[in-house]
Parts: C-alpha cells; sequence; structure tokens
C-alpha cells in the first residue's frame, strides 16, 4: 500500500529511509493525481465558470462570454427544480427497489450456492449477462415489452389492472422500472462481493444464542453486509440520479416524466444554452453529494469508503 | 506539481486567439495591431473592437484545395439515405468512384441537426477541418452556418449539372442563387396513420386532437416540422413574415394537446418505432418514412398532406471552411445531379428529389414510383407544402426553449 508510506515515522534513526519511500509513494501516485487534475479537476473548474457565463449580445445561437451571471443558477433551478425533485425521487424509488430485489438474489447466490461453485458462478453470470447487451437496446426491448399492443398491456387491461385507456411506456412507473433493471448488476455485484465471503458460523452462532432467523438476518447478516449495501446503493443511486436515457422520451419516459438529466441535455445539445447546463449539472453534482454525505453518515460507515 | 503546456492544436489556438484578443485591447484596438496579433481578416476587427461583449463574427477563410492531388473526399449523410444492394454497398456511389478515380468515405454519421452541430462547433467556429470534406445537414442548420460563415463558397462552374436544380428548390431565403449549398434530398412533414386503427383517415391537424385518438398521437421534435403544421393549422402563412404572436398561439394550442395526454410522445426518428408497435394510432411524421415502414412491416400506413398545408425541408450539402477537398465535393454534387443517377437513388430512399429530369429518367426505371407524389411532386402537391422560414438568431434562440419546456414537461 502507498499509503503506509506516508505514516508517521516510530523511530528518527528510520526517517531518511522513510523520508525517500515517501518520494517514491509520490512518484507512485503521479499518474492518479495527473489523471484527476486533467480528467476531473480541470473540467470541473471549466464547468464552474460556464455556468457563470452571460449571453453575447445581440450573439448567435449559443454565443456566451466568461461572466458571472449567477443568475443562471436561480433561472435553471426555477425553470426544472419539478424535474430536479423528480430525478433524485425516481433514483431513490429505483435504488429501493433494486436493494430489495438484488439482496436475496446475492444472498442465494453468495451463501445457499457455496457448495456449488458452478452453479455460483452460473448464476453470478446470468446476473451479468444483460450488460453483455447495449444498455439503450436492452431500454428499447423494454419499450417494446410494455407497448400498447405488447404483451403486458392488454393482459393487465383484461385483469382490469390497468383502465381500458391506460398504458405503461411514457409513464413514471416505466421509468423507475427501467432505472431498477438497468442498475441491478451494480447492485448484486457488490452484495455478493461481501456476502460471499461472509462467515456463516456467525449466523450460526446467532441461531446458537437462541435469536430468530429474522433477528440474525437483522442483527448479524445486514450489519456483516452493510458495506456491500453502501457500496450498492450509491453505485445504483448517484448514475440513477443523472440518468437521462430512461426517461427520454424516445425510451421509456414522455413529456410527463423528464428527470433533470433530459433538462441538462436538450440545453447541452439542442437549445447550445451550455450556462444553464453547467448551472444545472453543478446542482445535480451538490444535491448528490449532500444526500450522499448524510447517507454515509447516517449508514456509520465512514471508514469503508 | 509541473503543468504540462497544452498539447491540443485546438486548445493552443483557442489560447492564442484569447490572447490576441487581450492584446488588442491594450493596443487601443489599433487596426494593425489587432491584425497582427490576430492574423484573421478584418471582418472580425470592427466588431470585436467596438464592443468586445458583442457577437465577434470570424471572418473565417477556406482552406486551400488540395482536391487535385488527393483524390479523396468524406462525406457525413444520415442514415438510409444512399441506394444499398445486398452486400450492402452504394451501386451509385461506386460507380462515381470509378467514373471520377475519387475515394469516397461516406459516414452514416448525422442522426440529428443539434447534435451533429454541437459534436463539431468548436472546430467550425475556428475554420478546423472537422474531419468530413461534405456533409448534408437539415435546411435550418445550414441557413445557421451560412449566418455564421462556417461555409466554404461553391465554384458553379464545377458543377455544370447545377442547371437541373429544380426551381422550388433553387432560392432559399438564406442562400439565393445557391452560391454555398446544394439540396440533396427533401421531404414533407404531414400526418400519417394506421389505417386499421384508423380506418377513416385523418384530414387536417385538428382529427390530430380527436378523442378517439386521445394518448394515441405521436408529434416530431424536429420543432419547424411540428409547430410549423400546427401553425398552418390556424392559418398562419409559415414562409412569410410571423412573429412572436403566430408562435405564441401555435405554442399554446400545442401545450394543451401534451398535457391533456392526446399527445403521446414528442420524439425524433424513433417515432417509427412507435408507429410500428402500436403506441400510436396517428402521427405527425416525414413522408420518405412511410413509404419505407410499409415496404419493411406491412402496408398499413398512410400519409397525407394536411388540408390546412405541409412543410417542405431540405437536407443540403455544405463544404465547410476546414475542409479540404471541396472539388472533390462538388465532383460528387455535380455527379447526383445528373437525373439519371438521381433518378437511381430516389428509387431507392424515396424522398424528394431536387433534380429536374429525375422523373422522366424514373419513368423507365419504374412508373409507379415516378407518379408518386411523395418522391415527385407535381406543382399541385407543391403548392399545399410550405418551406418555415429562416429564422433570426434571437427567435431561435426563444423558439426552440418555449419548444423544449413543452418537450421536457417543465
Amino acid at each position: 500500500m502507498a499509503f503506509t508510506a506516508f505514516s508517521t515515522p516510530t523511530s528518527t534513526a528510520a526517517e531518511p529511509a522513510v523520508r525517500k519511500r515517501s518520494w517514491i509513494a509520490l512518484v507512485l501516485l503521479l499518474p492518479g493525481i495527473l489523471y484527476l487534475l486533467l480528467f476531473f479537476i480541470a473540467p470541473l473548474i471549466s464547468l464552474i465558470f460556464t455556468s457563470f457565463q452571460q449571453p453575447v449580445i445581440d450573439g448567435d445561437i449559443g454565443q456566451y462570454s466568461a461572466g458571472f451571471q449567477w443568475q443562471n443558477y436561480t433561472d435553471a433551478v426555477g425553470q426544472y427544480l419539478p424535474l430536479i425533485f423528480r430525478a433524485f425521487g425516481y433514483a431513490i424509488l429505483a435504488t429501493v427497489f433494486a436493494l430489495v430485489i438484488s439482496y436475496p438474489m446475492a444472498y442465494f447466490i453468495g451463501v445457499k450456492m457455496r457448495r456449488w461453485p458452478l452453479a455460483q458462478s452460473l448464476l453470478l453470470t446470468l446476473v451479468i449477462a444483460p450488460f453483455f447487451i447495449s444498455f439503450l437496446l436492452r431500454t428499447l426491448a423494454w419499450k417494446q415489452i410494455f407497448s400498447d399492443e405488447g404483451p403486458v398491456v392488454p393482459v393487465l387491461k383484461a385483469l382490469s389492472v390497468l383502465p381500458t385507456d391506460g398504458h405503461i411506456t411514457g409513464t413514471p412507473f416505466a421509468v423507475v422500472f427501467g432505472l431498477t433493471y438497468n442498475f441491478i448488476p451494480f447492485m448484486t455485484l457488490p452484495l455478493y462481493a461481501v456476502l460471499e465471503r461472509m462467515d456463516v458460523r456467525y449466523i450460526e452462532a446467532g441461531a446458537d444464542l437462541y435469536a430468530s432467523p429474522w433477528t440474525t438476518f437483522r442483527k448479524v447478516t445486514i450489519p456483516l453486509s452493510m458495506p456491500g449495501i453502501v457500496s450498492g446503493t450509491l453505485l445504483t443511486f448517484i448514475p440513477a440520479a443523472g440518468d437521462y436515457i430512461n426517461a427520454s422520451n424516445d425510451f421509456l419516459g414522455s413529456s410527463q416524466t423528464s428527470m433533470v438529466g433530459n433538462a441538462i441535455e436538450a440545453n447541452f445539445l439542442v437549445l447550445q444554452n451550455y450556462p444553464i447546463a453547467a448551472a444545472l449539472s453543478i446542482v445535480l453534482m451538490a444535491v448528490i453529494l449532500i444526500i450522499v454525505g448524510i447517507y454515509v453518515r447516517r449508514a456509520g460507515t465512514e471508514d469503508l469508503i | 506539481m509541473p503543468l504540462q503546456p497544452p498539447q491540443d492544436p485546438m486548445i493552443i489556438e483557442a489560447i492564442k486567439h484569447s490572447q490576441a484578443m487581450q492584446r488588442a485591447k491594450r493596443l487601443g484596438m489599433t487596426r494593425r495591431g489587432f491584425l497582427g496579433a490576430v492574423g484573421l481578416g478584418a471582418g472580425a476587427l470592427t466588431l470585436a473592437a467596438c464592443a468586445p461583449t458583442t457577437a465577434a463574427k470570424a471572418a473565417l477563410t477556406p482552406a486551400t484545395d488540395v482536391s487535385a492531388t488527393e483524390k479523396t473526399l468524406v462525406w457525413d449523410n444520415w442514415p438510409s439515405y444512399m441506394d444499398e444492394d445486398d452486400e450492402g454497398n452504394y451501386p451509385t456511389l461506386v460507380a462515381f468512384q470509378q467514373q471520377s478515380g475519387i475515394t469516397v468515405t461516406y459516414n452514416v454519421a448525422v442522426d440529428d441537426n443539434n447534435t451533429y452541430y454541437a459534436k463539431v462547433k468548436d472546430q467550425l467556429a475556428l475554420g478546423q477541418d472537422i474531419g468530413t470534406d461534405t456533409v448534408c445537414l437539415t435546411d435550418w442548420m445550414v441557413a445557421r452556418l451560412v449566418r455564421l460563415g462556417y461555409i466554404q463558397t461553391l465554384d458553379h462552374a464545377k458543377i455544370p449539372n447545377i442547371s437541373n436544380l429544380s426551381s422550388a428548390f433553387a432560392n432559399p431565403d438564406f442562400d439565393k442563387g445557391r452560391q454555398l449549398s446544394l439540396p440533396w434530398q427533401g421531404g414533407f412533414a404531414g400526418i400519417c396513420w394506421n389505417t386499421e386503427k384508423v380506418p377513416n383517415g385523418l384530414k387536417s391537424i385538428s382529427d390530430l386532437w380527436s378523442p378517439d385518438l386521445k394518448g394515441r398521437v405521436g408529434v416530431l421534435s424536429e420543432m419547424r416540422d411540428t409547430m410549423g403544421l400546427i401553425m398552418l393549422s390556424q392559418g398562419v402563412d409559415i414562409t412569410g413574415s410571423w412573429g412572436d404572436n403566430e408562435y405564441g398561439k401555435a405554442v399554446d394550442a400545442f401545450t394543451e394537446q401534451v398535457s391533456n395526454g392526446q399527445v403521446r410522445n414528442i420524439k425524433g426518428n424513433q417515432y417509427l418505432n412507435d408507429l410500428q408497435n402500436e403506441d400510436t394510432f396517428a402521427a405527425i411524421c416525414w413522408s420518405g418514412d412511410i413509404t419505407s415502414l410499409n415496404a419493411t412491416a406491412g402496408n398499413k400506413w398512410q400519409f397525407a398532406i394536411p388540408d390546412s398545408g405541409g412543410t417542405l425541408w431540405n437536407d443540403t450539402f455544405v463544404v465547410p471552411m476546414g475542409s479540404k477537398h471541396k472539388a472533390n465535393a462538388e465532383a460528387v454534387m455535380n455527379y447526383y445531379y445528373e437525373p439519371e443517377v438521381a433518378a437511381e437513388l430516389a428509387a431507392w430512399v424515396n424522398y424528394i428529389s431536387p433534380v429536374d429530369g429525375a422523373k422522366e429518367a424514373m419513368d423507365a426505371i419504374d412508373p409507379d414510383l415516378a407518379s408518386n407524389q411523395l418522391i415527385f411532386p407535381d406543382a399541385d402537391t407543391l403548392s399545399t407544402v410550405h418551406i418555415f422560414r429562416t429564422l433570426t438568431p434571437t427567435e431561435e434562440t426563444n423558439y426552440d426553449a418555449q419548444f423544449q419546456k413543452i418537450l421536457l414537461g417543465s
């Protein structure tokens, strides 16, 4: 670990050696730091500058000049507040659904199937298999399945689950469904990684101590799998909040389900309104940071990330 | 941390440009100082010097043409816009290459005007090579590129077949006399419906808003087509001098149909998919698509120009300033303006050919297609379709924003 090189030396005699090693550590870190500077910090600064730009007087479409137009933020939030709320609402729902679906799956593969490693790998492959097909194609396939004359809608109408003029595509249900479906592997894999290594003797110990299976699950299994839950929910929630494919009019969404990602896309690609797109991106980033910060604190796993 | 100086020529150019602007400001904006620093044409000078915050229209100069020595051409175009045989070759293009000795790289790289523009606009603004020598974009986008000075002037002497250009396409408001652009294929936006689900058919835009079709109507995300048709249905001459009021009225009518759930979705090319899986029974759509859809997915859709009129658009050749093969591009344009070649192409793509004489040439290939009004419209048909007038930059920004607001439901 490169980080150990930074640890405070315990004896003064060893200091020259440590200093030398810390120099090596820095060199080793250099590519990573350069990468971060070049591909994260620099674009981020540029994004912040863009978000304060002002339109050029008498300029053509998409022409902006440097400025300090903080109203871009109030404009962006004022105009797209419902879309921001919708994005986080959908993302939270999708994360919860993904967790509820993935946990039993990961538990089954990681714990119950331990005796059959071959079956374990096979099942895991099945979880990842959808990844072999393009994200866009998968989403389009669902659109076909949920189409009004497809296999699902007429059945639901016959069962009176859907009203006769009801439909699925273009509804919030379709968008949340798409998000959940598309991010399930991101949830399952970290959960599996944790559950697969979990020592089942803890569960046996729970039973030995007269805990009911539910109590054992609550007090033993869940705390032990917390790192997986935290990384899984983060890997699902963060991209889901910014997703613009599922909610796009061209895929599962409609004008009633647009998320903040769609607003960023429209402002950037169609309206060429870069300051608003940049301001929205920064707002999205900030809100994610706040939500994730609170969540990680609450989950009490700062040291896991 | 030693900071690397930027390597990217585009960034270096941008830095030089901004340094030059700074220097020009310090030099009290004398003509000589500014020109010396920027090394650009004088066109930008007055604008940039008067008020640094107003639009500086860059006076770009065309790249040196090396067509005589480099027999190559890169051409970006929309999907399904070139005749194709079973092996995936383009017969007309292959013939052109054999005949001219020019190697053409044909890229199906345009899926959306805005996305394509967003991808290349920075290079265009600097007059750099965008990786393609010629590209076919829709006329309103071409109007923007022309307005911004990003396009090279065509040499009509190298395109003798320009005499075959149909008069309906010869004088658009953004390029009188076609000095900078040349139409590739055109089409109508109108209404279409599923003949099994809507047996009585549709005649007007208001038929789309009938209660029977609630939640089953699709409209195009191409602002000029959807809004153009709605404005026409409200009696506005979209080619003429209408303004914010007329547009606002159309926006109100459209907003109402979207928010009450009459309109199922607002889409680009994907609308065909909705028609096919019957999420929508009727739609605002493009003429050529319905011919292709009928051919591939069962003959059950019909296209019509609404009684209040349809829109007429063109995808149009332009040669960006950074292209080094303008003469080769002109050669390919000239080739596709041969009536026989145009007919062969039209037989496959099902869009309107801007080439006079192609209809007569088509008579020999397929008389049925030659009488198809969607491919070879006669004067009567052409009188029912209208070109959406070119918008000013302010209007474009404003109208696009209003349309996107409906699209995003914000």
